[in-house]
């Protein structure tokens, strides 16, 4: 089974200390107005995304959801086209036109998040079928959360998965909550062992704040799937530190303070800088100058965007088609 | 050339782009077994077999009854190297991957900045005028017309649909065909190289100076008949097909109404909102002072399509209606005259 490497597991703690630091900035730009709309944070979920995308490719798929400023960082993009993204400048990795629910970013196999939940799910498959019909070996994985594990297309892109063997997976990252609701009071038994039902395989990571857990799940599937055996499911049980967007305030108390409390002591970034130090040998200056070093990455990306220029008008009439620009 | 009918040059463009072009499958229900009579295999049955025969399983995909996952995984193979033909039998069942036609196919381009290309074909056959009932016999294009990012052909012979479906197969865009059924069996003489009719071009099915006739689908062979039939008094009808609606031929449209000025709009779908109410807005804006009379729209009312033949019959355009709308506004023109 595939094991993360001394630099590989430095590089994973970098990239969740980007999503934190990327994601944390976004918050704060929302409510100063300097990000137009909102934004959803993958605050508290780092080692659930990073364990995933460390066990893909350079040129593996995925699909994304609301939640899905972490996966693009979590494979590899460069942060100041994101964070440029955000604030709907030109130099947006989608020139503008996309925004924090519309991030993709097609060099590191970002294939777009979903602002419809659910609906990007079957977008993996179609890539694990290009994948199969042209005899490549990439994989594909669609992130969703619990909530999309209650819409009936995942099911539907199950069984033609299964039907197929596409090497695809499918990755629930259960933060609990659907918005507001709580994902055991509107689904039936557990997510994971719905796989059962499709004949493929479906893995509970109960401690998805542990990313070493989830990157061997994950990687487990990859493996499997590129070898040709098929797609798997893997729900991943994790929690997000935010609210379900910044700047919401919802006026009931759907989450316990106790329970958020009790997960905060699980912080992604602490544990695995623990594990970096008593395992790994690193020192706490080290780690400290990693993160550090990741503040002024996201501070060089806050400029770049706000250095970068308005799109022009015209692209708002851009890109519909390949060959023509507007039908009007 | 040969005689081919409407399916059968449906199904030897399908052949076509599957030769050429290993990127194009074909994926949809009940496609292996020909069910829909696109994957047969054709003339060269006895030689080559079937699609399944000829290009594999890895090609041919027959599916699940599961439309949204279907759409969803021809737009994600679209994004990243294949050429999808959906097969989605009936129009009806578009419904079932709205989600999917709506939010990632026709956005996902324009979304992510163009980075995604789209070169996906979505057939569909509108089962009307067949006794189906309400749930087999919709013909929703326009409801499609209104979702920016798909291009949309509705072909009325069987050398149109040969040639625009081999146009929209080697396309980067998406593309919806919608298909009367009504037609599958009208033969005529198609050519059997490979040609590609080119998207936003109408064509003139017969030329005329007194009415301007657009006619869609299978409105086209009844707005022809009666144009025959009113030749015989004396009027003269310009018959035009736009072949694909998005995009629309305007200049085509507008150039013969501001030669004939006046113009009836005919087509199968409901009347609100519909490709006929489009066109008819474009003319009014765009060469309103070429207007001798109204518009006139011929379309199926907005009501719901019954099951018994005596009551579906009366719901889509015929011949009757047609001469009959070009006799009123050309009949007030004759009594101007004679005043």
């Amino acid at each position: 089974m595939a094991t993360l490497s001394r630099e590989q597991k430095i590089e994973a703690q970098r990239r969740m200390l980007r999503i934190r630091a990327f994601d944390e900035r976004a918050s704060k730009m929302v409510k100063r107005g300097h990000i137009p709309g909102t934004v959803h944070t993958s605050i508290g979920q780092e080692a659930q995304v990073v364990g995933a995308t460390m066990a893909l490719g350079e040129k593996d798929y995925m699909s994304g959801n609301h939640r899905s400023h972490g996966h693009p960082i979590g494979k590899g993009s460069p942060l100041g086209p994101l964070m440029a993204e955000l604030q709907g400048k030109s130099t947006g990795v989608c020139q503008g036109k996309g925004g924090s629910l519309h991030l993709a970013d097609f060099n590191v196999g970002s294939l777009g998040e979903s602002g419809i939940v659910g609906s990007s799910i079957p977008i993996a498959m179609g890539a694990a079928l290009s994948s199969q019909v042209l005899g490549r070996d990439t994989v594909a994985l669609a992130f969703f959360g619990d909530g999309a594990a209650n819409q009936g297309v995942l099911y539907e892109s199950m069984n033609m998965s299964g039907v197929w063997n596409l090497p695809v997976i499918f990755l629930c990252e259960n933060n609990q909550y659907a918005l507001s609701t709580p994902a055991h009071t509107v689904t039936s038994g557990v997510i994971a062992e719905r796989a059962a039902g499709f004949g493929i395989p479906g893995i509970r990571v109960e401690d998805g704040q542990d990313l070493l857990a989830v990157f061997d799940a994950v990687s487990t599937a990859v493996e499997r799937a590129r070898r040709g055996e098929g797609p798997s499911l893997i729900e991943v049980v994790t929690y997000r530190y935010n609210e379900h967007s910044e700047g919401l305030r919802l006026g009931t108390d759907y989450r316990p303070a106790d329970e958020r409390e009790a997960w905060l002591k699980k912080d992604p970034l602490v544990l695995f800088r623990e594990h970096l130090i008593s395992v790994e040998g690193f020192s706490a200056e080290e780690m400290d100058a990693l993160e550090a070093e990741i503040l002024a990455e996201v501070d060089a990306a806050v400029a770049f965007s706000e250095n970068s220029p308005w799109p022009d008008p015209s692209v708002g009439f851009k890109d519909l088609y390949t060959d023509s620009e507007y039908a009007a | 050339m040969s005689v081919m009918s409407f399916l059968g040059a449906i199904g030897a463009a399908q052949k076509e782009a599957m030769d050429a072009d290993e990127r194009v499958i074909i994926i949809g229900e009940d496609v292996e077994a020909n069910v829909y009579g696109t994957t047969g295999g054709g003339k060269t049955r006895q030689e080559t077999g079937d699609f399944v025969q000829m290009y594999g399983r890895n090609r041919i995909r027959n599916t699940p009854i599961s439309e949204e996952g279907i759409v969803g995984a021809a737009a994600g193979a679209a994004m990243t190297g294949l050429r999808p033909i959906v097969d989605l039998s009936y129009s009806s069942f578009l419904y079932m991957a709205m989600d999917q036609l709506v939010n990632q196919v026709a956005k996902n381009r324009y979304m992510f900045g163009g980075q995604a290309s789209m070169p996906a074909v979505f057939r569909s056959a509108m089962f009307y005028g067949l006794n189906t009932g309400a749930h087999h016999s919709d013909r929703p294009y326009p409801m499609f017309m209104n979702a920016p990012g798909l291009k949309i052909m509705v072909p009325s012979t069987p050398s149109d649909a040969k040639g625009l479906l081999r146009t929209a197969i080697d396309m980067n865009d998406p593309v919806l065909t919608f298909e009367a059924c009504i037609l599958w069996g009208l033969k005529e003489e198609v050519n059997d190289d490979e040609f590609w009719i080119p998207f936003g071009v109408a064509r003139t099915h017969r030329e005329g100076t007194d009415v301007t006739i657009v006619a869609i689908s299978s409105s086209v062979h009844e707005a022809l008949a009666a144009a025959t039939e009113l030749e015989t008094e004396g009027i003269s009808v310009e018959v035009i097909d736009p072949r694909t609606l998005v995009p629309l031929d305007k200049r085509a449209i507008l150039n013969s109404v501001a030669k004939t000025g006046r113009l009836v709009v005919v087509e199968p779908a409901h009347r609100t909102c519909g490709a006929a109410g489009e066109i008819s807005a474009i003319v009014a804006e765009e060469v309103f002072d070429s207007l001798k009379a109204p518009i006139i729209r011929i379309t199926a009312p907005d009501m719901q399509i019954p099951f018994s033949p005596s009551l579906e019959k009366q719901m889509y355009p015929n011949k009757q209606d047609i001469v009959a709308a070009v006799r009123k506004i050309t009949q007030k023109d004759k009594e101007r005259v004679l005043a």
